[in-house]
């Protein structure tokens, strides 16, 4: 089968690779690209495990095609830290917000893209927007008192 | 065969490459419906014609009228930052919203939502109560539709081979006017809705002197309830009309039964779901 070409930005560095037509964005990163921070929970839409960002807006890297990544710009979990771990990533570690991990990358890409749009969510706001990623762990309150603690404090250091 | 992947620029070269897959082709909007079913192997495109580099297909412009034209492949996120629109018609922007998660949001269509074809979508029963009007453009040119004469029956719909949905066009507003979708759903999130319902209404001194109101996941078809709507006209709103409203939503209903609702249920829900809707679509265009 005929490869496509795709040249598309991965946390800000170029990158190319080739793909088959149906192949999910989710595939080539944890594939080729050899970036296995996202994680395949479901493969439908269902779980969030796989969320990367799409030109800034949260997405299912397993809804998406790889093609359609051509001249666009894509977040994962890898680009998250810079020389210190993001506050939520600090964060999640300190209070035990995750068990096994596997909801962990979508979760933090979610949280992060939240507090982007709003540095000041109400738990119901938190709650709501990370109803797309599941956790099979933690029962979901230490991830939003995480998410509710990390929105606090960086408020503070502003 | 080889599955090929085309992102055309402009609305004819997609109509080009839709129309010479045949049966073979897809559209791809956001690709929330398509690529579950791909990955299912219920759906194996030969040519997958992904619509989102087509401007007309991915703007939201206001018409010479004062209207709304929303492309039909505007995601659900992008129609929600949209305060224009999110003002002028509340409703139809609510249902679109209510469509999956975060995630989700950013790539679901209601282009997509329409073209799936399923009786449950959320953004349709709005656009319906919206009265939206639909353009299409196919290989024998452009047409226009009203948006409840699209779907045929579950994933059926009356299209011709080759026609692409382009856009929803929404009438422009009077003073006193408003629209409400409400759901219902076992849970409160990320769930398929057993009744969903769109009301759209215009308010002058207390009395109601427009409405459309459009059902879904009761029919084979998302269904416009003209009795509904002529049971609210001329009324104040009143329990006695909301109760007759309720009622031809109710007889309106041929639904089925699963594990998420009998028939009984839906059918009881949609006429509860109309008066809340009702109100709610009432209260924001100025109050009763
Ligand atoms: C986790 C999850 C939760 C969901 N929750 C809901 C929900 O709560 N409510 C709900 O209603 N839906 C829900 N859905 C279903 C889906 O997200 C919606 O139906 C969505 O609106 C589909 O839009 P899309 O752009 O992603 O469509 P796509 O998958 O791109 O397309 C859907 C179908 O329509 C065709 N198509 C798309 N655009 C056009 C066009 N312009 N012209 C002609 N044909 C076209 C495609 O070929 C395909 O057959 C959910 C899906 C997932 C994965
Ligand atoms: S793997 Fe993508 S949502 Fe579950
Ligand atoms: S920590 Fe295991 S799924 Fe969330």
């Amino acid at each position: 089968m005929a490869k496509l070409h795709v040249s598309t930005t991965i946390n800000g560095e170029p990158q190319e690779f080739l793909c088959d037509a149906d192949q999910s964005m989710l595939d080539v990163l944890r594939g080729p690209l050899g970036l296995t921070g996202a994680k395949e929970g479901c493969g439908t839409g269902d779980c969030g495990a796989c969320t990367i960002t799409l030109n800034g807006r949260i997405v299912c890297s397993c809804l998406m095609l790889a093609a359609e990544a051509e001249g666009q710009q894509i977040g994962t979990i890898e680009g998250m830290a810079g020389e210190e771990l993001h506050p939520l990533q600090q964060k999640f570690l300190e209070s035990a917000a995750l068990q096994c991990g596997i909801c962990t990358p979508g979760v933090l890409m979610a949280a992060k893209a939240l507090l982007e749009k709003n540095p000041d969510p109400t738990e119901h706001e938190v709650r709501f927007w990370l109803a797309g990623n599941l956790c099979r762990c933690t029962g979901y309150d230490k991830i939003i008192r995480a998410v509710m603690d990390t929105a606090a404090d960086m408020r503070a250091a502003r | 065969m080889d599955i090929q992947y085309v992102a055309p620029r402009t609305l004819d070269e997609a109509v080009r490459a839709f129309a010479a897959a045949a049966g073979a082709g897809r559209i791809l909007a956001g690709g929330t419906d398509l690529l579950v079913q791909m990955r299912n192997g219920v759906v194996a495109p030969g040519t997958i014609v992904d619509i989102k580099k087509i401007g007309e297909l991915t703007s939201i412009e206001e018409t010479k009228d004062g209207g709304f034209r929303v492309g039909a492949a505007v995601s659900g996120a992008v129609l929600r930052e949209h305060a224009k629109l999110s003002k002028v018609w509340p409703g139809v922007v609510e249902a679109t919203n209510l469509i999956g998660s975060t995630q989700v949001q950013g790539r679901a269509t209601p282009g997509g939502n329409l073209c799936n074809g399923s009786p449950a979508g959320d953004s349709v029963p709005a656009m319906v109560a919206a009265g939206a009007i639909v353009t299409i453009q196919g290989p024998n040119g452009r047409r226009e539709m009203p948006v409840e004469k699209v779907p045929k029956g579950p994933g059926r719909l009356n299209l011709e081979p080759g026609e692409i949905v382009v856009s929803f066009t929404l009438p422009p507003r009077g003073k006193g006017s408003s629209d409400a979708y409400l759901r219902m759903i076992p849970r409160t999130e990320m769930d398929i809705a057993v009744v969903g319902c769109g009301v759209s209404l215009t308010m002058d001194g207390g009395t109601c002197t427009a409405a459309r109101v459009g059902l879904g996941a009761v029919a084979p078809t998302v269904l416009l309830v003209e009795e509904a709507a002529k049971a609210l006209i001329g009324s104040k709103l009143d329990d006695a009309a909301l109760a007759k409203a309720a009622a031809a939503c109710s007889a309106a209903c041929r639904p089925i039964d699963d594990k998420r609702g009998t028939i009984a249920y839906r059918t009881k829900v949609a006429g509860v779901l109309l008066k809340r809707t009702t109100l709610i679509a009432a209260e924001r265009a100025g109050g009763k």
